[in-house]
């Protein structure tokens, strides 16, 4: 029933689309997001780097975008739509909708389509991603830090590349500080049901973890913590406002100066289909503000984040496999291909990875 | 202990919601009514309970507005069903659309900003209690709202003349009218207590569950709040053994992962829609009874010919 529901919903909001599509010269950019723009997360990170287009390009763009696009063949449509409607450049934010774009992409071979966080390319598809992974590692560092059990609780969505690169970022990070780190880790199976969010972290927390970390996309469970006078970490966008005393710091992402520049591009001519990976340095993943922390810990947290800012990778050898085999070896770096197709966790992660 | 009592309440959050909005319906239902409209009239409780909370500071006026807000909304599912007697699944799916989207624009400017939380009840001397403190006085108000909800309307519905008189609508319309009965007044009263419950449902969610504000943050409970009152054969009772069932198990399901049982997350996230159905399936297993309990005229619309 709510596929059904969220399919009508994507066909009337593309139906209202089409009534405002009328303006010539622009150029239309267009975004697709898999959550509500109001979910001060993901999607509003997303929505406001598109913000930022129309107010660096201005009157050269126009800009639009479907919301609660779930992800998966219902998202054909919604890609499709865009195309149909003359939009030229599509970007669409989710992981799962790698597929459909990829598919909708041959069949609109005119219109410039880039991908967020997934490993498909082709001629009009580019795609672009955020090294979050950097920031997660200053956050399992900190975590090691500030928890006085020892055990962060973890909450994650589902078992993509990208979620399993972060987790074991972070226990990087955490077993740098202190070898005997562990983290409890709860997959909630969805990006977003602020409800279920907070559950998890009420679970973890009456679990003995003293700390939160996250990988779905509402402050619940921030929230929690709070409540519980304990920490935590934002996620997507800074949310100290909803934990003022709980949050240690957030991961944020910041799109608008790659969209600026690929919608740029596309004005220009001069869009080629692309393959990046934004990180620290490119000010695409950003911490923010250090706070409920001693000086020491920050101290800590800014060096570290310099170090990777440099150019150190977290994944740099030796690390091993959670079963203990060797994966990398003193001073060997993981490729960008292992890490964006990563299905393994590194060793000291106490969980047993979904397949 | 303490981690016992740290679960019951968990439980008994994120069942509340759940309980108030399927009790609501069912009333809804008894009467003959179908409001698939459940989702839209909670988010609308919900962003109605977090903007009033917001611009007041008084969360207890947010939830007055989050009743006030369900209720309103349902008397649009009323009139166009009632009165000019609309496709009830077609009106009551449109509702959750102009609901889902409606709350939405309402809402842009109360994203981001915190939200103020219901005090949970704190009687000095009862809520120190060990153990049963908490669980019994020591939980936030729509929690005891919720119970006393589900004890009204069992009262309502199978000891009084009125709720007798709701049930005969339900079951057959045209009986109903022919003795003399209302049937459109009584089904746009069900039909606004509906809507109200669903309201303060959301409310329950903006202020007690998650002090927030931010779409679609019903993420579907709505729905299963809608199956829960088919799996429960319309029963007040059997909506409340399957709310804090669904709760426990979701509940359960989360513990069971961070205490690291070796399932797969997605069968234990599976979990609660499983077991409850299981078990309301097994409870109702009387097919006579059942059909009983079945409103006759659930879903069709009524025009009186005269």
């Amino acid at each position: 029933m709510k596929k059904l529901l969220i399919a009508l919903m994507t066909t009337t909001a593309a139906m209202s689309l089409a009534a405002t599509a009328e303006a010539a010269d622009k150029l239309k950019a267009c975004w697709v997001y898999t959550g509500p723009i109001g979910d001060f997360g993901y999607s509003y990170q997303h929505d406001q780097g598109r913000l930022e287009v129309e107010k660096a390009l201005g009157d050269k763009v126009e800009t639009a975008y479907l919301e609660n696009v779930s992800e998966g063949p219902d998202a054909d449509r919604a890609f499709e739509r865009l195309a149909r409607e003359g939009c030229k450049i599509i970007f669409g934010t989710s992981f799962g909708f790698m597929d459909p774009e990829v598919k909708v992409a041959k069949k609109f071979p005119k219109v410039m389509f880039e991908h967020a966080t997934g490993y498909k390319t082709s001629d009009n598809l580019g795609i672009y991603n955020a090294r979050f992974y950097e920031g997660r590692y200053v956050l399992g560092q900190i975590a090691a830090k500030e928890s006085k059990a020892g055990v962060a609780g973890y909450i994650v969505s589902f078992p993509i590349p990208e979620v399993v690169m972060g987790i074991n970022s972070f226990m990087l990070g955490a077993q740098s500080i202190n070898p005997n780190f562990k983290a409890k880790i709860v997959w909630v199976n969805s990006w977003f049901d602020p409800g279920k969010e907070a559950d998890a972290a009420k679970a973890l927390f009456d679990q003995g973890a003293d700390i939160i970390v996250q990988h779905t996309d509402s402050t619940a469970a921030l929230q929690v913590a709070e409540e519980r006078k304990l920490h935590g970490f934002g996620q997507s966008s800074d949310m100290i406002k909803f934990a003022p005393n709980a949050q240690l710091t957030s991961l944020t992402d910041e799109w608008g100066p790659y969209y600026i520049s690929r919608v740029q591009a596309a004005l220009d001519g001069t869009w080629k289909p692309d393959n990046v990976w934004l990180g620290i340095k490119d000010g695409a993943v950003k911490l923010a503000p250090y706070t409920n922390m001693p000086d020491d810990v920050k101290a800590m947290a800014e060096a570290t984040e310099k170090k990777i800012a440099g150019g150190w990778n977290p994944f740099t050898g030796p690390i091993a496999k959670q079963d203990g085999t060797p994966w990398l070896k003193d001073g060997e770096v993981a490729d960008d291909g292992t890490l964006l197709g990563m299905n393994f966790y590194v060793k000291g992660v106490d969980d047993k990875l979904p397949q | 202990m303490d981690i016992t009592v740290n679960i019951l309440l968990t439980i008994a959050t994120a069942a509340t919601p759940l309980l108030i909005a399927a009790i609501g319906e069912l009333v809804v239902e008894r009467s003959g009514v179908l409001n698939l409209g459940v989702e839209g009239m909670m988010i609308m409780g919900a962003v109605g309970g977090f903007g009033a909370t917001y611009l007041t500071g008084s969360p207890w006026i947010g939830l007055l507005a989050a009743i006030a807000m369900g209720a309103m909304f349902s008397l649009l599912f009323a009139v166009m069903t009632l009165s000019l007697a609309t496709n009830q699944v077609a009106t009551g799916l449109s509702l959750t659309l102009l609901g889902l989207g409606l709350s939405g624009m309402m809402g842009t400017s109360f994203v981001g900003q915190p939200g103020e939380r219901l005090p949970n009840l704190d009687i000095p001397g009862l809520t120190e209690i060990p153990v049963v403190g908490r669980l019994l006085f020591g939980q936030d108000p729509i929690f005891y709202i919720s119970i006393a909800l589900t004890a009204a309307v069992m009262w309502f519905l199978f000891k009084t003349r009125t709720g007798l008189t709701l049930r005969s609508i339900g079951d057959s319309h045209t009986s109903a009218h022919a003795l003399g009965i209302k049937v459109i007044r009584y089904r746009y009263l069900a039909v606004i207590f509906g809507g109200a419950c669903a309201g303060l449902a959301g409310g329950h969610l903006s202020l007690v569950y998650t002090p927030q504000w931010v779409e679609n943050m019903s993420a579907g409970r709505g729905w299963i709040a809608l199956a829960l009152v088919v799996f429960a054969s319309w029963r007040p009772w059997r909506v409340l053994a399957g709310a804090y069932i669904f709760g426990a198990v979701w509940i359960g399901q989360l513990h069971a992962q961070a205490f690291g049982i070796p399932v797969p997350s997605q069968f234990l996230s599976s979990l609660p829609y499983l077991a409850t159905v299981v078990v309301l399936v097994l409870i109702s297993r009387n097919k006579r009874l059942t059909m009983m309990n079945t409103p006759a005229s659930l879903g069709q619309p009524f025009v009186p010919d005269r």
